[in-house]
């Protein structure tokens, strides 16, 4: 705080008064009208002006105090950026405060009690508060009145502190004397010393009362003065650098209202310095003819519009309309905009013009400096939040626009209109979700499909609302295959408007090689949300569109030529080469744990509290296009404090998942006798190994590798049946996902996409989590993971012995062992995921795979895959090789016939 | 002890002075779980509800606290289990005895009755034990579980200031609790497993008004929980800013137990140490959990990180949570016998608010 800048005090606390009904009209205003919002959103501008404690009081004739206290405090309560700091509870009745403290889970301060009603009931009182666990404020009053005199403050307090310590058994440093700041230069001579009388009784107070601290409310000195900040402004400064002298530990304030006494003009704060101090008897006259003086330059400047006069916060409320929607837009504040496009209605002839004008630039400004990387995408979604506000509010009024239109016989022009869905088969959509928030903030028409969206349903709709762009997305790699089948409908069909390819799986290359060459008339990949309005406007717009074309089809050109030149350059090994240069184990050394239990366990509800250590927060980020190593990326230079932001917010969300059991975790694993042969894992249904259940057909790297490295096949890390020894290798089928949807839902029905967004990645996030806490348990089950003492971090990292890949993924691309990997666990019934036709996994918040106990085992990516090892794939599996080639598509290092 | 807190008129209850001499001595041991003690019996729904209760219309199977009546020799034996194993104190399997807490069971009317069958068994024990080892001092700890309910925080997102309970009824709850604790003779109390600070505030509110109309005051242990790594309770404070928010109750000892292995928890009893003017206690799970829902830090290993948290002079009271069993605590026991205890910070009177964050002046 500049005020304690320039004083010896460090330690001095600033109690913030704009959440005091009688500090600030603007509360009082926003409180008696029922709006919550208005009222947090002055708590927090409060703490973010620095206030170390923020004083409440909600005392007014016309408002029940005692409810009036509790909603706020509760309210309070489910903000962290409030409340982080202590609360003072401040009010003139008992019962209010009793209220307060019944809310306060950390110590909080109640405002005040004194001995006005007599010692038995200042006593009692001070029972109370010490027993709820409060420090208090003691005023300087007793049975006969206030104390204005420093002999009568002292004389009060002293007998308030002995009443406290002696007969309360109240903690001395838990007493905090307020000896009544009262109002100075108010032309009444006795009032002239009332400064002098304060701080001299403080220095009494803090030098006879040990551990007591002392405070006052600070506006009530420079009352004589209202209406000229500038001069109370001084006053307050001033009066301050004296009292923190003297000792005043604290003062309720405005925390975004103190001055800098070195700062104050010399030859105000001279005159200001006789009135507080009582200097010479023509103070206060000197003082007012300074004070109009300056009144007068403020008001001649002020009608010249030179000077803003309230305070920096607000300043931009003082803008024009335009101005103050793009501003609320930018910062994501919500608070104004339906006010201020109520405003603009009256300004605009019609609602569009607002939408096209106002609230455009302001989402303009929002994607250039999205595009600068000077905003990220968590901010950006807060501000599609403001966006939908204001579209919502202009809704009504354009449908009655139309409405007249159409009964005058005119035909309603239609926006871009983009078609976005997850493709048949696929389940994932949080970055379906981002890039339609983003789109419609920038006032595309959105129509979302949703996931698993068979072709002829989005060729369908497309036709139905005339779509200008169509969309799709997709997570796994099935989804790659089920785009091409679209592309190539869409041209049968008879499209002409553009194709957007975006997901996880999806790439520039695969876009330009397989889906680019299936339909003419443009075919775009966009590597992440941030380019997708670029991307759009260029498309729609008649000007560049042709341009852009042209430009996305040399490029994949180009990419197309560099995928065969590498293809060509880097001949694959045939199979059988490649079979001889896998990893061979002296399996006789080998440790082979046995698991505790054979076949399935499920693990039916797994409480969240236990899966949250396990979460890897890193993913998270980056779902969220903010990139970088957790924790690092909370005080990265660039993304740190919206980082920062948004993991706060996630933790809120978590907080309250896991309090209220939103989401329902299940699980199952399973262990099972197997052997390897060839590159298949045969499971067997006991230890007998007369009977093989299953088999699991794994796939081997065919790449050329330099002589010391290995081409390695997951079969590997399990003992061949020719070596003579049993071995175990295990399954599991987890899932977070439950519940996830239906909450997410909620808030998108509250118009809140960036909560339902949040929501879906902490379902991913606890999925996985739950994943590496079922791996722990799974490595514990088999005896070596008892011993692995490692830290959470290293868990995390994967620092210890064993794999657990997923079908469908690097090490084993083909989805289509996971329905066996299913019906070995009993997944299905055990966790309630299913399976779609693509093999992905529904409700989307789910992970399975393999477990390898291996002590060399690890991960790898078994890259492109010759055509002879898809035929023998095929043959071992028992279907047509077109049907494996179709399933592996985007592995295979040939064109398929 | 804060010297600068003046006593209240109440008298101390005995149980103080042998106490301070004590935890003067030596660092003191706690015992462990119950729960996954009692696993190991394997009991049924029919064990639970025993003769008294066969015909009672809900299931009771997993309400552990009901043992003390209709299984009371298997509650005894864990108890002596863990005095034999070397515990001072036993904690009574009184975890969820409050009416809140009972009535997930329909068992709300017995509380008084469950808290007294539950000082009656670790009584029981502890008197065999001192018996057993002339000269011997066992306490029992009524153990005051967190609730169900919680007063910071709303179950319902579209209504952040609702809450499922009131500041009146958490009250009523634990007093009716602790009443029955002290009157059965529990030697001390211990607030334990606090994820929401409000809850516990009203639970040593509770305690605080039982003691003014008993004219007594016990021993008050406080244990707070730390969810996870980010170092703060489930309702969002701060190791230190939860020590400020219950410091008024001028606890006999204050620590962490719970949630995290000992491991986890070193920066927070560090901080604990460094700032808390009483006892420091620590008793973590035995670990990580494991595939069974439990735990299984071997008793050498969890004994190893106490007696680390022992040689660096952090702590005054040891024990185990979840997981824990006998062995744990005769490990423990033994690896802490002859580090000297933590000296408890000096008193330094300061104004100690706190919202999720503290804030000293």
């Amino acid at each position: 705080m500049t005020a304690t800048a320039s004083s010896s005090a460090s330690s001095f606390l600033v109690v913030g008064e704009r959440t005091n009904i009688t500090g600030s009209p603007k509360f009082a205003k926003s409180l008696k009208s029922g709006d919550w919002d208005a009222c947090l959103a002055i708590a927090k501008q409060q703490v973010e002006n620095g206030a170390n404690i923020i004083d409440i009081n909600v005392d007014e004739a016309l408002i029940e105090g005692e409810p009036t206290m509790v909603k706020f405090l509760n309210l309070i309560a489910a903000e962290p950026d409030i409340t982080r700091v202590p609360v003072m509870i401040d009010s003139s009745k008992w019962t209010v405060l009793e209220a307060g403290l019944q809310c306060l889970q950390g110590k909080g301060i109640v405002n005040s009690i004194s001995l006005k009603d007599g010692e038995a009931e200042f006593l009692r009182r001070a029972k109370l508060i010490r027993r709820y666990g409060a420090a208090a404020v003691v005023m300087a009053f007793d049975e006969k009145g206030q104390a204005a005199t420093r002999d009568e403050k002292i004389r009060i307090c002293t007998r308030a502190y002995r009443l406290l310590v002696d007969l309360a058994g109240f903690p001395p440093e838990d007493i905090i004397f307020d000896p009544n700041i009262l109002t100075v230069a108010t032309g009444i001579e006795e009032h002239n010393n009332y400064a002098v009388d304060f701080i001299e009784a403080t220095r009494a107070i803090k030098a006879t009362l040990p551990h007591a601290k002392v405070s006052g409310g600070l506006s009530n000195v420079s009352f004589s003065f209202r209406g000229n900040n500038p001069v109370r402004e001084a006053i307050h400064t001033v009066f301050l650098y004296h009292a923190i002298r003297a000792g005043m530990d604290m003062a309720i304030v405005n925390a975004g209202m103190l001055g800098n006494y070195d700062e104050i003009e010399p030859a105000l704060r001279d005159l200001v310095e006789d009135v507080i101090l009582n200097r010479r008897p023509d103070a206060t006259e000197r003082l007012i003819v300074k004070a109009d003086a300056i009144k007068a330059e403020l008001d001649a400047a002020k009608a010249g519009g030179a000077v803003a006069a309230a305070t920096p916060v607000d300043a931009w409320r003082n803008d024009t309309v335009e101005a103050r929607l793009s501003h609320s837009l930018v910062k994501g504040i919500d608070t104004y905009v339906e006010q201020d496009t109520e405003e603009c209605r009256q300004k605009y002839p019609r609602p569009l013009d607002i939408i096209e004008g106002p609230l455009m630039d302001g989402m303009r400004v929002v994607g250039d400096l999205f595009g600068a990387g000077k905003m990220f995408l968590p901010q950006v979604v807060k501000s599609a939040r403001v966006m939908k506000r204001a579209v919502a509010y202009l809704t009504p009024f354009m449908e009655a626009e139309k409405a007249r239109a159409a009964a005058a016989g005119e035909a309603p022009r239609a926006q871009g209109k983009f078609l976005i869905a997850t493709v048949k088969g696929d389940v994932h959509d949080i970055g379906k979700n981002i890039v339609g928030v983003v789109l419609a903030c920038n006032n595309y028409e959105v129509v979302d499909l949703g996931v698993m969206v068979p072709c002829d349903k989005i060729l369908a709709k497309a036709r139905e609302i005339g779509a200008d762009v169509i969309g799709l997305s997709g997570l796994i790699t099935p989804s790659l295959d089920e785009m091409v089948h679209v592309a190539r409908e869409m041209k049968r069909e008879g499209f002409t408007v553009p194709l957007l390819i975006g997901g996880a799986t999806t790439s520039p290359a695969h876009t330009a090689v397989k889906i680019a060459q299936e339909y003419p008339h443009g075919v775009v990949h966009v590597l992440d949300a941030s380019r997708v309005v670029n991307v759009v406007s260029a498309l729609l717009s008649p000007e560049q569109n042709l341009a852009f074309l042209a430009e996305n089809t040399a490029r994949q050109e180009r990419q197309r030529d560099e995928f065969n030149a590498r293809r060509n350059k880097r001949p694959l090994l045939p199979l059988e080469q490649a079979r001889a240069r896998r990893q061979i184990y002296d399996w006789a050394g080998v440790d082979i744990p046995r698991p505790e239990f054979l076949g399935p366990k499920v693990f039916s509800d797994v409480p969240l509290a236990e899966i949250v250590p396990f979460i890897d927060w890193g993913p998270f980020f980056s779902a969220w296009e903010l990139h970088g190593r957790f924790p690092q990326i909370l005080t990265d230079e660039v993304v740190g404090n919206e980082a920062s932001k948004l993991f706060a917010d996630a933790q809120r969300l978590l907080t309250q998942i896991v309090a209220e059991k939103r989401f329902t975790a299940r699980a199952v694993i399973g262990f099972w006798p197997c052997n390897a042969v060839g590159d298949d894992i045969e499971i067997y249904a006991d230890e007998s190994r007369s009977t093989v259940l299953t088999r699991f057909h794994q796939l081997r790297q065919q790449m050329e590798k330099p002589g010391d490295q290995f081409n390695h096949c997951l079969a590997d890390y399990i003992a061949p049946r020719s070596c003579g020894r049993l071995d175990y290798c295990g399954g599991f089928a987890v899932t977070a996902g439950h519940g996830v949807e239906t909450f997410a839902a909620e808030f998108r029905a509250g118009a809140d996409d960036y909560n339902a967004i949040l929501a879906q990645a902490l379902g991913d996030r606890l999925a996985e989590a739950l994943a590496e806490l079922m791996h722990k348990k799974a490595r514990d089950f088999c005896g070596y993971g008892r011993t692995e003492n490692l830290a959470m971090e290293d868990i995390i990292r994967e620092k210890y012995r064993g794999v657990r890949p997923a079908p469908g993924y690097p090490a084993c691309p083909d989805h289509t062992e996971k329905p066996v990997l299913f019906q070995l666990l009993g997944a299905e019934t055990a966790t309630g995921i299913n399976l779609t036709e693509s093999c992905a996994m529904s409700p989307a918040s789910s992970v399975s795979g393999w477990y390898f106990n291996h002590p060399d085992s690890k991960y790898f990516g078994v890259g492109k895959l010759g055509r002879d090892q898809v035929t023998d794939y095929a043959a071992r599996k028992g279907q047509t090789v077109s049907t494996t080639e179709k399933w592996l598509g985007p592995w295979l290092d040939y064109e398929p016939a | 002890m804060s010297a600068t807190v003046t006593a209240l008129p109440l008298s101390e209850h005995p149980s103080f002075a042998a106490l301070r001499e004590l935890f003067a001595q030596r660092i003191v041991v706690l015992d462990g779980a119950m729960g996954s003690m009692v696993q190991t019996y394997g009991l049924s729904e029919a064990d639970f509800r025993g003769e008294r209760f066969r015909d009672f219309p809900h299931d009771l199977k997993g309400n552990n606290d009901l043992l003390c009546l209709t299984k009371p020799a298997v509650i005894e034996e864990i108890h002596a289990a863990y005095f034999a194993a070397g515990a001072d104190i036993v904690e009574t399997n009184s975890f969820s005895a409050t009416s809140i807490g009972m009535a997930d069971y329909h068992l709300e009317s017995i509380v008084t009755e469950l808290n007294h069958a539950a000082v009656a068994c670790a009584h029981r024990a502890a008197r065999a034990a001192e018996i057993a080892t002339p000269g011997r001092k066992c306490f029992v700890a009524g153990a005051i579980g967190p609730l169900n309910r919680t007063l910071s925080m709303s179950p319902d997102v579209n209504r952040p200031d609702y809450r499922a309970v009131t500041w009146a009824q958490v009250v009523a709850a634990y007093t009716e609790q602790t009443e029955a604790l002290i009157e059965a003779g529990a030697d001390l109390l211990l607030v334990e497993t606090i994820f929401d600070t409000l809850n516990a505030k009203a639970a040593l509110f509770a305690i605080d008004e039982v003691f003014e109309r008993r004219a007594v005051r016990l021993p008050v242990m406080v244990s707070v929980t730390i969810t996870d790594a980010s170092g703060r309770t489930l309702s969002g404070q701060t190791t230190e800013a939860f020590y400020n928010s219950i410091r008024h109750a001028r606890p006999f000892s204050v620590g962490i137990n719970c949630a995290l292995g000992g491991r986890a928890m070193r920066p927070y009893i560090e901080e604990l140490a460094r700032i808390a003017e009483c006892h420091v206690s620590c008793y973590p799970n035995a670990g990580l959990p494991n595939a069974f829902g439990g735990y299984d830090e071997s008793p050498a290993e969890m004994a190893a990180v106490l007696q680390e948290f022992a040689k660096a002079g952090l702590v005054n009271l040891v024990g185990g949570c979840c997981g824990s069993t006998p062995p744990h605590i005769r490990a423990i026991a033994s690896a802490v016998r002859d580090l000297p205890p933590r000296q408890p910070a000096a008193s330094a009177p300061a104004l100690r608010l706190s919202g999720l964050e503290p804030l000293t002046a």
